[in-house]
C-alpha cells in the first residue's frame, strides 16, 4: 500500500547520524542483493512479456510470421483499427465481450461484495456452531477452481444436471428444461458459478477487518441507542474503509481478467452470451492466428483496467485527504 | 449487549441461504462421485440408489491421474517453497531499508495484478522457446518454466503482505540484534521469521492454492509428460463419453489435501490478512 510507506519512513530511520557506520557500503548493498531474485523473476515473467506484448500489437503477427516473429512487418496502428472497427464482425464481437464482461464484473463484485459482508456481520458475535459456518463459507475459496467449475458444469448439464432437474422435475416453474451452457442462460451461468467462487474471499476480508474494530465502539454506539442498521452504517462501515477500498479494486481487477471460469465452464466453444474479455481475446489469437490483433485488444484491455484503477485511487485517496485535512 | 430480534432473523437468514447455495455443489460433487455411471446419465436425482467406490478405483486408469497429480505437487511444492523465499527476501530489504527504487519497485509489483494474463501468455512462451535455443535451458513442456512462472505469480500479493507483517515488528528487535552482532541475514533468520510465523504460513497457502489452481499457463507450458491436474482433468471429457462419476471423483480427491490444509491454517490466514494486507 503506497499510503502506508510515508508514516514509516519516519519511525525507522535507515542510517541515523549519531550512529557510527563501520559497515556502511556493505550495508548500502544488502538490501538490492537480497531484491534481486525478485526482480529477475519479475522482469522475466511479467515486465518484458509485457513489453514484448505491447511491441506484438504494433507488428503483423499472423501465422505466417509466427515462425519468425521477429521479422514481423510493423504494421502501426492497424491492429488497434480491426479490433475497434464496427463494421466488422471482429470489432463488433470484441465490443459486444466487452460489454458482456463489464455487465459480469460489475454483478459478481457487487454481489460477492453483498454476500461477503452479510455473512462476516453474521458472524461477528460469537455463537454456538459460529466455526461450522465460517469453515463451510471458506471451502470455495479453498477449492481448487477446475474442481469447484467442473462441478457446476455438470450441475448446469441440461439433461442430467442438478439444476434442471430441481427447476422442472422438482419445482415445476419451467415446462421445459433451458440449456444453461449455451445461449443467452450461459450470462447467467458464469455469473452464479463466480460468485460462488468469489464471494468467500470478500467474507474472509471483512472477517479479517472486522476483528480489529473494538468492541467498545459497538458499545458506545448502543448506550446512545443506535439500531443495528445505524451501528453496521457508523461503525463497522467507516471502520473497514481501509479494506474496502483495496479489497473492490484487486476484485475489480480479478473478475474482470477472469480467464479460468469461462474457460472450464465452456471449453473452447464460449457462447456470445458468456464471452468474457480475457477468453475472447485468447480465442480470436489462437483461434485466428493472428496474434498483433490480439495483443491489440489486450493492449486496449490493460488501459482499460490502467484507466479505472487511476481513476478510482485517485478518488479513493483524495477523499482520505479531504477527511484528514 | 443484548441481540434484538431482527438481528436473530437477519443472521439465520444469511447463513441459512449461503450455507445452502455453498453446500449444494459441494454434496453433488461427493454424492455423484459415488454413484455408477449408469445411474447419473439416467437423470440426476438428489439422493443416490447404488452407492459404490469404483469411480475412485477406475479414475486412475481412465486417465493417467497419478501421474498429474505427481506433476502438481512437484511443480506447487517446489514453486511455493521459492515464492515464499523470494517474497521473505524482498519483504525484508522493502520493510527495512530506504534505498533508492523502493517506491518504483512496489509499484510495479502491484501494478503487475492488473496485467491480463493472455497478453503475456504468448510473449513469455516466445521468450522460453528463444531461452531455450539460445541457453539450452529447457523450459517449454518442462516443470521448471512452470515452476518460475507460478512463482512468479504469487509474489506481488506475497511481497504485499509481508511488508505489511514485517512492518508491525518493531526495529527495536532488530537493533538488539545488531548490538549482539548479528548479520542482517541472522536477524532475518533468527528474529524476523519467528515473528512473521503466521504471515510466512498465509503467503505459503496463498502461494499453494495460486499455483494448485492455475489453468491457462498449464495448458500452454506443459506436454503429456509433465501436464498438471487442472489441465488433465478435462482429458476424462474428450473421451466419447463423459465419466461425469470419475472426473467429479478425480476432482474431489485431489480437491481434499487443499482444503484441508487451508482450513487447518484459517486461522493464520486470517491472522496474516489482519496484520499484513488489511491494515
Amino acid at each position: 500500500m503506497p499510503s502506508k510507506t510515508a508514516p514509516e519512513s519516519t519511525r525507522t530511520p535507515p542510517q541515523s547520524a549519531d550512529r557510527p557506520a563501520p559497515r556502511r557500503p556493505r550495508r548500502h548493498l544488502f538490501p538490492y542483493l537480497i531484491l534481486a531474485p525478485a526482480v529477475i523473476l519479475e522482469l522475466l515473467i511479467h515486465i518484458v512479456p509485457m513489453a514484448t506484448g505491447f511491441w506484438m500489437s504494433f507488428v503483423e503477427l499472423t501465422k505466417f510470421f509466427i515462425r519468425r516473429w521477429t521479422e514481423a512487418p510493423f504494421a502501426g496502428l492497424e491492429n488497434f483499427q480491426i479490433a475497434i472497427d464496427l463494421n466488422t464482425p471482429v470489432g463488433q464481437e470484441f465490443l459486444n465481450s466487452f460489454l458482456v464482461t463489464l455487465a459480469f464484473t460489475a454483478l459478481v463484485v457487487g454481489i460477492s461484495w453483498t454476500l461477503g459482508m452479510a455473512a462476516a456481520v453474521a458472524l461477528q458475535r460469537p455463537f454456538r456452531g459460529r466455526g461450522v459456518f465460517r469453515t463451510l463459507f471458506l471451502i470455495p475459496y479453498a477449492l481448487p477452481l477446475y474442481a469447484s467449475v467442473i462441478t457446476w458444469n455438470f450441475m448446469l448439464q441440461r439433461d442430467t444436471g442438478a439444476v434442471n432437474h430441481f427447476l422442472v422435475n422438482q419445482l415445476g416453474i419451467l415446462d421445459s428444461a433451458p440449456f444453461w451452457l449455451i445461449g443467452d442462460n450461459a450470462f447467467i451461468s458464469v455469473v452464479v458459478v463466480a460468485i460462488w467462487r468469489m464471494w468467500p474471499f470478500a467474507f474472509l476480508m471483512f472477517m479479517a477487518g472486522l476483528q480489529s474494530i473494538p468492541g467498545e465502539l459497538y458499545e458506545a454506539s448502543a448506550m446512545d441507542g443506535a439500531t443495528p442498521m445505524r451501528q453496521w452504517r457508523s461503525v463497522t462501515l467507516p471502520m473497514l474503509a481501509p479494506v474496502n477500498q483495496t479489497m473492490l479494486l484487486v476484485m475489480f481487477l480479478w473478475v474482470f481478467n477472469d480467464f479460468n471460469t469461462p474457460y472450464v465452464l465452456f471449453g473452447t466453444a464460449q457462447p456470445p452470451a458468456g464471452d468474457l474479455i480475457s477468453f475472447h481475446i485468447y480465442n480470436s489469437s489462437f483461434l485466428s492466428w493472428d496474434f498483433g490483433v490480439g495483443s491489440a485488444m489486450s493492449v486496449l484491455l490493460l488501459l482499460f483496467l490502467l484507466a479505472v484503477s487511476l481513476v478510482y485511487l485517485y478518488f479513493t485517496q483524495w477523499k482520505k485527504e479531504k477527511n484528514n485535512a | 449487549m443484548r441481540e434484538t430480534v431482527g438481528e436473530k432473523i437477519f443472521r439465520a437468514i444469511v447463513l441459512v441461504g449461503l450455507s445452502v447455495f455453498v453446500a449444494v455443489p459441494l454434496y453433488v460433487m461427493i454424492t455423484t462421485s459415488m454413484k455408477p455411471l449408469g445411474d447419473v446419465q439416467a437423470g440426476f436425482s438428489w439422493i443416490p440408489t447404488r452407492i459404490t467406490v469404483e469411480p475412485f478405483v477406475e479414475m486412475w486408469s481412465t486417465v493417467p491421474l497419478a501421474r498429474y497429480f505427481m506433476n502438481s505437487l512437484i511443480v506447487t511444492s517446489v514453486a511455493t517453497l521459492f515464492s515464499v523465499a523470494v517474497a521473505t527476501l524482498a519483504a525484508y530489504a522493502v520493510s527495512r531499508w530506504r534505498f533508492r527504487g523502493r517506491g518504483p519497485f512496489m509499484t510495479t509489483v502491484l501494478s503487475t495484478q492488473m496485467f491480463p494474463g493472455v497478453l503475456f501468455l504468448l510473449p513469455l512462451y516466445l521468450i522460453f522457446v528463444n531461452i531455450d535455443a539460445t541457453f539450452g535451458v529447457p523450459l517449454v513442456g518442462t516443470r521448471i518454466g512452470l515452476i518460475i512462472t507460478y512463482l512468479t505469480f504469487s509474489l506481488p500479493f506475497a511481497i504485499w503482505m509481508l511488508v505489511g507483517y514485517f512492518d508491525g515488528i518493531p526495529n527495536e528487535l532488530d537493533q538488539a540484534g545488531k548490538v549482539d552482532g548479528a548479520s542482517n541475514l541472522t536477524i532475518l533468520l533468527r528474529i524476523i521469521l519467528p515473528a512473521a510465523r503466521p504471515g510466512i504460513v498465509a503467503v505459503a497457502i496463498y502461494a499453494f492454492m495460486t499455483a494448485w489452481g492455475e489453468v491457462l499457463f498449464a495448458s500452454v507450458l506443459t506436454t503429456e509428460e509433465t501436464r498438471t491436474l487442472a489441465v488433465g482433468l478435462r482429458q476424462y471429457a474428450t473421451q466419447t463419453n463423459v465419466y461425469w462419476n470419475q472426473v467429479l471423483a478425480a476432482s474431489l480427491a485431489v480437491s481434499i489435501p487443499v482444503v484441508v490444509g487451508f482450513l487447518m491454517m484459517q486461522k493464520n490466514f486470517v491472522a496474516g490478512l489482519t496484520a499484513g494486507a488489511v491494515k
